[in-house]
């Protein structure tokens, strides 16, 4: 059961609510949660859990051999993305550039850009009783974020059986790192504001997730700030508000401190295990179908 | 020597464009001469990324020795500009051509 | 002409309301350009009447010619990124998975596939309630915005800001640390880094500051949340000194900032206190840039 948890705008409380979520389902069954915001990933923050597993991840790229090299310039012709250049008597990579298309490479008349691993990142596992936590984090300047994000839900899927929740803190946007997190996902938790920010960024994330086919709903963040637009939205929509969670002072000052806000905030609590009922349902549906 | 200046026009007189990669206009200056030509680099727009380092293969092909601009190349346009072995001057966005190589003749302005 | 460019590395910490509020306090005099293209809310306080609008076409994707295709699959064979899967026996491009590369057009034998440029957005130019204009843009879902989408926002800006001869262009910068923040960030003369006490928010800080301070752009930092947690904020302050960053302003936490943006206000037009802590912020700014407004 893979849950992705989204939303159109930064900062609505995605890495609050995944965090919340996943230590909370830990208590009583194998969760894992994923951090798969890879260029700013937070969630490990809020997480104390034992490091036990950590390996570079790579992306494939072209790496120049002088030796062959008739400097023919073709290379550079077939890169759509200016990542290869011939400058003079040589040829320059740029790895951060760098698609991974192979078309430099396997085009090369005379093998002279083989291609050669290069490191995007580090992935690392931490584990504390039933809770896994994966998180994967770009090297900075790396532009693409999707090949890390791509490998970072394969580890998670050949580590953890089908039967185990895996919650996933997407990226946020509309663009395409946030499809690929969300793209596998059984369902997607859109998490807003009831702000007209909230509620513009909530339009395009639902836009997204209705275009890619996947079944979802809303947990409405810092409920009682703003106004009851996001709500009238979602009945107009028939989309599922799973619950709220109240615009609280404590909260925001507990979450600066790094910490979880279930185990001493009541409301947070009382969202968890509503959203954590919501999640099992849709799961023992989703059994049920497979039988 | 050929300095080349980032600039939002053809002459000395044009103000700097402070961008590096997606400047508008190149002036070259050759000190030796005292010719002044330019490059138009606008075509440059049409580059959804990696406008650092293609702009810096231009700079390599017009034969520049010495680059002044603004804020300076990105990452990816440093490494180009480095291994060409152009001297990289900043810190003249605010100024027209003349002014930078004024300030470049008084050794005002920052080295990268 | 001057740039000042607003920029948070972390979502959420007040940005686009605070740079609204510059644009109010700019008023006239200012070009406002929102490069924050992933989520564009800045229009939302600015009652923009997306005056001009422009189709922008960014990247490639491939297409294939039924007509001319011969089944031979060499163009899967050559996708790495899975996007040319067979659907009802045709070769077909799944458009959210190809990345443009132009590798299968390469290797078609019989040239059925072509690459075009699809439109990933739009471009506006609007008169804005501050008497003013405004660039701003979207874009389609599934599309990355891009260092040539914020160019392109920015230069309409620059270039109307010269026409027109207003003082500056304030931009509203792009998150994370990529590609669109380096173009944000190209040109700047003033970078002001929006921030709260958080962990994370600290974290994201140092982050994107490393990239300005790779531009060598004068930067100051406006802590929003100021007193949510005072052991952060010190963390933040002392970050600020080692670097050399101008402390602008604190602003306290207050959910009248949350009120003014559901009300569509900036907060100097809705709370004096706050109102106040941004003129501040404002005032400090425009004299270390230079300007007079």
């Amino acid at each position: 059961m893979k849950i992705a948890i989204a939303s159109g705008k930064g900062g609505t409380g995605k890495t609050t609510l995944s965090t919340n979520l996943a230590s909370y389902i830990a208590e009583s069954r194998i969760c894992v949660l994923s951090d798969l915001d890879v260029e700013e990933p937070n969630s490990g923050l809020f997480i104390k859990a034992e490091l036990i597993h950590k390996e570079d991840k790579f992306k494939m790229i072209p790496e120049w051999e002088k030796s062959k090299c008739e400097l023919c310039g073709n290379c550079q012709a077939v890169c759509n993305f200016n990542a290869v250049l011939k400058m003079g008597k040589m040829i320059m990579v740029f790895p951060e550039l760098c698609h991974g298309c192979y078309a430099c490479s396997e085009l090369c008349p005379t093998d002279s850009l083989p291609m050669k691993q290069k490191k995007m990142g580090e992935l690392k596992s931490y584990k504390n009783g039933n809770l896994n936590f994966i998180e994967s984090k770009l090297i900075i300047g790396e532009e693409q974020a999707v090949p890390l994000i791509k490998q970072t839900i394969a580890y998670v899927d050949d580590n953890f059986g089908e039967d185990v929740i895996k919650i996933f803190d997407s990226p946020p946007g509309t663009s395409c790192p946030v499809i690929e997190a969300t793209r596998d996902a059984d369902f997607v938790i859109l998490v807003t504001e009831p702000t007209p920010f909230g509620l513009h960024d909530l339009k395009l994330a639902v836009e997204t997730v209705k275009q890619m086919r996947i079944p979802f709903g809303v947990v409405i963040n810092r409920h009682g700030i703003g106004n009851d637009s996001v709500e009238l939205y979602c009945k107009e929509e028939n989309i599922a508000i799973i619950t709220t969670i109240p615009n609280d002072r404590l909260i925001a000052e507990t979450y600066s401190q790094g910490k979880l806000l279930y185990p001493t905030i009541p409301s947070v609590k009382e969202a968890v295990i509503s959203i954590s009922e919501y999640i099992e349902n849709i799961n023992s549906q989703k059994e049920g179908e497979t039988k | 020597m050929k300095i080349v200046f980032t600039a939002k026009g053809t002459d000395m007189d044009a103000a700097m464009d402070p961008r590096f990669g997606r400047t508008e206009y190149f002036v070259i200056f050759d000190e030796d001469s005292k010719s002044v030509d330019s490059f138009d680099n606008r075509a440059i727009e049409g580059e959804a990324h990696g406008a650092g380092p293609k702009t810096a293969q231009k700079l390599g092909e017009l034969g520049a020795e010495v680059l002044i601009t603004g804020n300076g190349p990105g990452g990816n346009a440093a490494t180009v500009l480095k291994t060409m072995g152009t001297e990289v001057l900043v810190g003249a966005g605010d100024m027209t051509v003349t002014e930078a190589y004024d300030a470049y003749k008084a050794g005002s302005l920052k080295k990268v | 002409m001057k740039e000042i460019v607003v920029i948070s590395g972390k979502g959420g910490t007040g940005k686009t309301s605070i740079t609204a509020s510059l644009a109010y306090l700019g008023g006239e005099d200012l070009i406002i350009a929102d490069c924050d293209v992933d989520a564009a809310d800045m229009h939302l306080l600015m009652a923009p009447d997306f005056g001009q609008s422009e189709d922008f076409y960014s990247g490639e994707i491939a297409y294939i010619d039924q007509d001319a295709c011969i089944k031979c699959g060499k163009c899967q064979d050559v996708c790495r990124f899975d996007a040319i899967p067979v659907i009802d026996t045709q070769y077909v491009v799944d458009p959210l998975g190809c990345e443009g590369c132009g590798y299968c057009a390469r290797v078609c034998p019989t040239d059925a596939i072509t690459n075009s440029q699809p439109k990933v957005g739009e471009v506006y130019v609007s008169n804005v309630r501050t008497g003013t204009t405004m660039i701003h843009a979207r874009l389609s879902i599934g599309a990355d915005n891009s260092g040539k989408l914020v160019a392109k926002v920015k230069n309409e800006a620059k270039t109307l800001a010269e026409k027109e001869n207003k003082i500056a262009v304030l931009v509203d910068g792009s998150p994370g640390v990529g590609c669109p923040v380096v173009s944000s960030l190209s040109g700047a003369s003033f970078v002001i880094l929006v921030t709260e006490p958080t962990v994370s928010g600290l974290h994201d800080l140092k982050r994107v500051y490393e990239l300005v301070k790779k531009f060598g752009i004068k930067a100051g930092c406006i802590i929003n949340k100021a007193d949510l947690n005072e052991a952060v904020a010190d963390d933040v302050k002392k970050f600020l000194k080692e670097e050399d960053i101008v402390l602008l302003s604190e602003i306290p936490y207050n959910v009248k900032f949350t009120e003014a943006m559901t009300n569509g206000k900036t907060i100097v037009e809705y709370d004096e206190d706050l109102g106040k802590k941004i003129s501040e912020s404002w005032t400090k700014i425009t004299d270390i840039v230079g300007i007079e407004i």
